[in-house]
């Protein structure tokens, strides 16, 4: 064992202290990161568009749900572009130019995601046809 | 055919149980990596985050030279750790800028104090809006841009030592 290292004790005492796992910078939230838009049409529009886009530091949080930095500034972001005017399919498109789908909750139907769109249908079906072996059976 | 179906509850479950066991032994990449790789550079300008030194405007971007844009911020810890390989690559002549993502003036000028200070410009990101826009999910993240205002190279996370080398190679490719 190497001399001098810290006992073991003060260690495993050190590591019970939590440490914040993702740091946060100094500056207050940004403007319309906690503050709904005046006009309650637009914040409609901004929440709705909100809830589908994904936190990207929390990832399993919507923006809307999530209290990290980055999604107030995401927040933030969405809710200026909704008060200027833009169409929030405008900004999802704008976000998933930079991150790729995954900043959105609304797949798009493409060759990847067609079992997630098909999935459901296939499950129908599936039980529609138990279903229909059920039915049969008691007519007996 | 009857017997058949019987086997198919079991078939399912096992196909979950190997699901769950691929998941657990190779959970999937959660980075979220940018990809404006191959895009210009989108249009910004931000203020000088310090009086010594210019901000950042994306107009500087198409001058001819290529250059390295660093997304940064003194209260991120791995930013420390890649301050060192930052200052190797700034010695070798080549200009790096940065994007202080959420930062004040006096806590940049300590951390460059400390970790050594290998920028050129400093823009000030105090609400994210660029580090939004280069798609950029955290802190730190570096881009190279190519004399023409193109983005062609991308690093997620610190720049390692074993990094330093890919980095400076991918800058002289664009010279």
């Amino acid at each position: 064992m190497i001399r001098n290292s810290p006992p073991r004790l003060f260690v495993a005492l050190a590591l019970l202290i939590p440490a914040p796992a993702v740091a946060d910078s100094l500056l207050p939230p940004a403007e319309y990161a906690y503050t709904q838009l005046p006009d309650p049409e637009q914040e409609e529009k901004a929440l709705a568009l909100m809830e589908t886009l994904r936190c990207l530091v929390c990832q399993g949080q919507s923006i809307a749900d999530s209290d990290a930095e980055m999604a107030g500034d995401m927040r933030a972001l969405v809710r200026q572009r909704i008060a200027a005017g833009e169409e929030p399919d405008a900004i999802r498109a704008w976000l998933i130019e930079r991150y790729g789908n995954w900043v959105s909750y609304a797949p798009p139907l493409e060759p990847v995601t067609w079992p997630l769109w098909a999935a459901p249908i296939l499950l129908l079906a599936a039980g529609l046809w138990l279903a229909r072996g059920r039915f049969r059976r008691r007519k007996r | 055919m009857k017997r058949l179906i019987l086997w198919v509850p079991l078939v399912v479950f096992l196909v979950f149980l190997v699901t769950v066991a691929v998941g657990l032994y190779a959970p999937s990449d959660r980075k979220i990596q940018s990809q404006m790789v191959g895009k210009s550079v989108p249009a910004f300008s931000l203020p000088p985050m310090l009086p010594d030194r210019p901000g950042l405007d994306s107009a500087d971007y198409a001058t001819g030279e290529p250059r390295i844009v660093n997304v940064f911020a003194s209260w991120c810890v791995p930013c420390i750790a890649e301050a060192p390989q930052l200052e190797a690559i700034a010695e070798r002549g080549i200009p790096i800028d940065a994007v202080a993502v959420r930062d004040r003036p006096q806590d940049v000028a300590e951390f460059l104090r400390r970790w050594g200070d290998p920028y050129a410009r400093i823009g000030s990101d105090a609400n994210s809006r660029v580090q939004i826009a280069l798609g950029a999910s955290g802190v730190p993240e570096t881009f190279i841009v190519d004399g023409d205002g193109i983005i062609r190279y991308y690093h997620f996370g610190p720049i390692n030592p074993l990094d330093v080398p890919d980095v400076v190679a991918a800058y002289e490719a664009l010279k």
